[in-house]
């Protein structure tokens, strides 16, 4: 691991103003990621600004009835967290499907948001990886790649993120805010991540020199009616082979509200507004569920090993949604 | 501490089970390799060393967190419980006692990271959390039981390669259940006490 120098900060501009004075600098939160990547030689920052102890470790609810929640949040407190239960149950339930106790503990929202591919390639260092090392190639095309994107993906990655929450935060149209030298700013998650294409290294909009701040879920009485289904390799702590954030207002049999959101499908959360789209104001019908994730997974891309993605998907949509409508008739 | 942006270890100091600890550090050092490697408290186990095993948990405020993902310069302030600091004194702690009772091991290698998890699994169900196995997550629907399902949940970041989870799940459920008569009971005798 490559030496590097360490401070802390206490408030959101003297991290803004340490970041800008040290370009080879990198942000620190819990570190489960980072860490883990600094031992692995693939990120090799120069100094680590921690950044735990800003006071951004809040959860309140805005003047509109939605919920902000700080970049320091950690993962447990935000999972168990009376009014994220209460009114995005599915986030709650996507934050607890993640990591471990442990690791839960210690990542916070913010890195949450900003982890890296557990693509295989993207860690091995004597492997090419155009997200690593832009240019060198993909290997996952060919190789190792049962566990990679479907949609959204591109010649250059296949890589998929790894994260539950975000895949409930993008069913919620959450806003990200960050800080920077120049002021604050915002992105909605679906222009946060940003499209493969060939520049697979790039990941986000956020502006260099940008600190994540806080995450806003706008209200949306769907989401207290939602659910996170996740399926994975083993029964727990292990990352989503298919995951399924939805929430659903049926009223007499009729779809007034939905939300889907799929993980592990794609470079970065996938909001199927295709099969939200399907399935507004039609009946809430198993038939219809599975015709609202055929349009969704119309556009699906599988690779030889990762065919299984599309069946797999589009059993959680019907699963997860005919589940949610026989809570609502009960 | 504040070291100049140039400097690559800083003189930290530790506090870990209740005692200041002060040294100097690489940066690079993790939480787990001060305690094995500077501090010789070696009760803490490296397993994986990439946060996939759990036999370096130790409790970070309480907290139970994987030592080999904290950096030692950034656990500075806060308060580290190891397993050397989990009994009191020459009595085991109920959680180390239903380990031995239960044979909640075998060749005891993930044991202190167990136990420390353990902990502070009872600690997070009292405090109401919920699981991935928590059928219903909202605060309307109570406080789930600690089955053994939940328990398997919960302590799914410690694994063990012997494979003692039965008598692991065992050991935490006893403890669990012990401390919630002890609830029970101190409640009932507030009860009885306010009526008196």
């Amino acid at each position: 691991m490559r030496e590097f120098g360490y401070e802390r900060a206490f408030d959101v501009p003297g991290a803004v103003a340490l970041l800008g004075a040290a370009p080879e600098a990198r942000f620190l939160g819990g570190g489960t990621n980072l860490i883990d990547l600094m031992k692995a030689g693939v990120e090799r920052p120069a100094l680590l600004i921690d950044v735990r102890e800003l006071p951004l470790d809040g959860v309140e609810f805005t003047h509109d009835g939605g919920l902000r929640i700080g970049a320091t949040v950690t993962n447990s407190d935000l999972a168990a967290h009376p009014e994220v239960r209460r009114h995005y149950p599915a986030l709650a339930q996507a934050v607890l499907a993640g990591a471990s106790g442990q690791l839960r503990n210690m990542a916070t929202v913010g890195g949450n948001l900003l982890q890296r591919t557990r693509c295989g390639y993207f860690t091995d260092l004597s492997k090419p990886c155009n997200k690593r090392a832009p240019g060198s190639g993909c290997p996952a095309l060919t190789g190792e790649h049962h566990n990679h994107a479907i949609l959204g993906a591109s010649e250059h990655c296949v890589a998929t993120h790894p994260s539950d929450m975000a895949v409930a935060l993008a069913a919620f149209d959450a806003v990200i805010s960050y800080e920077t030298a120049d002021g604050p700013g915002e992105l909605p998650i679906a222009e946060f991540y940003r499209p493969v294409g060939d520049t697979p290294h790039i990941e986000t909009s956020l502006p260099p020199g940008a600190l994540i701040t806080g995450v806003t879920l706008p209200p949306a009485p769907v989401a207290a009616h939602s659910r996170y289904r996740k399926v994975r390799e083993r029964a727990s702590y292990a990352f989503a082979i298919g995951s399924i954030a939805a929430a659903l207002d049926v009223q007499d049999g009729v779809v007034r509200d939905v939300r889907l959101a799929f993980g592990a499908v794609a470079s970065r959360p996938w909001r199927a507004r295709a099969a939200e789209r399907v399935l507004i104001g039609g009946p809430a019908s198993a038939e219809a569920y599975a015709a609202a994730a055929d349009a969704e997974l119309e556009a699906a891309e599988a690779l030889p090993e990762n065919g299984y993605k599309v069946t797999l998907t589009r059993n959680l949509v019907v699963a997860v949604l005919t589940e949610l409508t026989e809570e609502a008739i009960r | 501490m504040a070291p100049a942006p140039s400097s690559t270890s800083s003189a930290i100091t530790l506090n870990i089970n209740g005692e200041k600890y002060t040294l100097p550090v690489d940066h690079r050092t993790t939480l787990l390799d001060a305690l094995r490697e500077h501090l010789d408290l070696t009760g803490t186990k490296k397993g994986c060393d990439q946060g996939q095993c759990g036999a370096c948990t130790v409790l970070l405020d309480g907290r139970r967190a994987v030592s080999c993902l904290q950096l030692a310069v950034a656990a500075e302030g806060r308060a580290i419980t190891t397993i050397e600091g989990v009994a009191d004194g020459e009595r085991l702690h109920p959680v180390q006692q239903a380990f031995l009772d239960l044979d909640g091991y075998q060749c005891g290698y993930c044991t202190p990271g167990q136990i420390c998890s353990a902990l502070a699994v009872i600690e997070e169900h009292a405090a109401g959390w919920p699981s991935a196995v928590t059928d219903d997550v909202r605060p309307e629907a109570g406080v789930p039981a600690l089955t053994a399902e939940e328990i398997r949940e919960r302590m799914s970041g410690n694994l063990c390669r012997c494979g003692a989870y039965v008598s692991i799940v065992q050991a935490v459920a006893r403890v669990a259940e012990a401390a919630e008569a002890d609830a029970g009971a101190s409640a009932e005798a507030e009860v009885k006490e306010a009526a008196a």
